[in-house]
């Protein structure tokens, strides 16, 4: 069973293994909340122009 | 014959692909959850590490998934915006317009991982290597489609001309996929599928077909909230667009 340390250590190639791991995480974050986010606040103002379309 | 395309009509229609999408994408979301996962775990913690590379080859778990991806995401491109060309589908140009972003995002993941993998094997964050450079040009394509489609005030016109594009770049993809082989190149071959069998441990392999798994599956998750997104806002003057709000 390997430790922690050798875990976050990589045997010497940390700095490229988290980094690399790191910057997929960020990417593929933005990719997965970007889209969502979006769509929800297009159905909203969509819902909020239909709402006041058809009061005036 | 009588094959049914009724399913193929209902795809192309714009309210029913939206509801279809919705439904599905958490499905896809929750298998890419489980599948990175578990991937994580086996490549980053369980897998031995590699007798040449040491544990710097745990980049290829994200490293592959991402490089397969960016060509499968041009291919996706490619073909739909032909189909749209083809057949003025709407939905066509709006999955063409939706997996651009995606693609492209994928094909920079495989750039940056590939140089932060090359750095320590090879001594070199860059080179103008066969494979390398064919994947830059890759992710400029995408680029240039994406800037191409936004270029034309009428986005139809903009659509049809960058879909031309799209279909003359498709020359890339295979470029990519077979220079290692064709020139000498200083990226190594093909890991997983060499021959009938594969070159790869079990303890390595299987970790990494559940990286590509779930990269996949959260490719089409994103690729479908993408497509919704798309449909919206190009559809939003239509009737079934109101019926869409009151279910949300």
């Amino acid at each position: 069973m390997k430790s922690l340390h050798e875990f976050l250590i990589m045997g010497g190639y940390a700095a490229y293994v988290w980094p690399a791991y790191g910057v997929t995480a960020v990417v593929m974050l933005v990719n997965a909340l970007l889209p969502s986010l979006r769509l929800r606040r297009r159905i909203a103002e969509l819902k909020r122009r239909a709402d006041g379309g058809e009061r005036s | 014959m009588n094959i049914s395309w009724t399913w193929f009509h209902r795809l192309a229609s714009p309210p029913h692909f939206f509801r279809l999408a919705g439904r599905l994408a958490p499905w896809f979301g929750w298998l890419a959850l489980i599948c990175i996962a578990a991937g994580l775990y086996g490549g980053l913690w369980y897998a031995p590490p590699d007798y040449q590379q040491g544990d710097g080859f745990r980049i290829i778990y994200i490293h592959v998934p991402s490089a397969y991806l960016s060509m499968m995401g041009y291919t996706m491109l490619a073909v739909s915006a032909g189909i749209g060309l083809v057949w003025r589908m709407k939905m066509a140009h709006a999955v063409a317009a939706a997996v651009a972003p995606l693609g492209a995002s994928f094909t920079f993941l495989a750039l940056v991982t590939g140089s932060l993998w090359g750095k320590p094997m090879w001594g070199a964050y860059w080179a103008w290597d066969a494979r390398l450079t064919s994947e830059l040009i890759l992710l400029f394509q995408y680029f240039g489609f994406i800037a191409l489609s936004r270029a034309f005030e009428d986005p139809r016109s903009g659509e049809k001309a960058a879909a031309v594009l799209a279909l003359v770049g498709l020359v890339d993809v295979p470029v990519i996929h077979y220079s290692v082989v064709w020139w000498n190149s200083l990226h190594q071959g093909s890991t997983v599928f060499v021959g009938a069998g594969s070159d790869i441990a079990t303890s390595m392999l299987v970790p990494l077909l559940a990286m590509i798994a779930g990269f996949t599956a959260f490719f089409v998750a994103c690729l479908l909230k993408r497509i919704q997104l798309e449909v919206l806002e190009r559809e939003s003057a239509a009737a079934w667009v109101r019926e869409v709000l009151e279910d949300a």
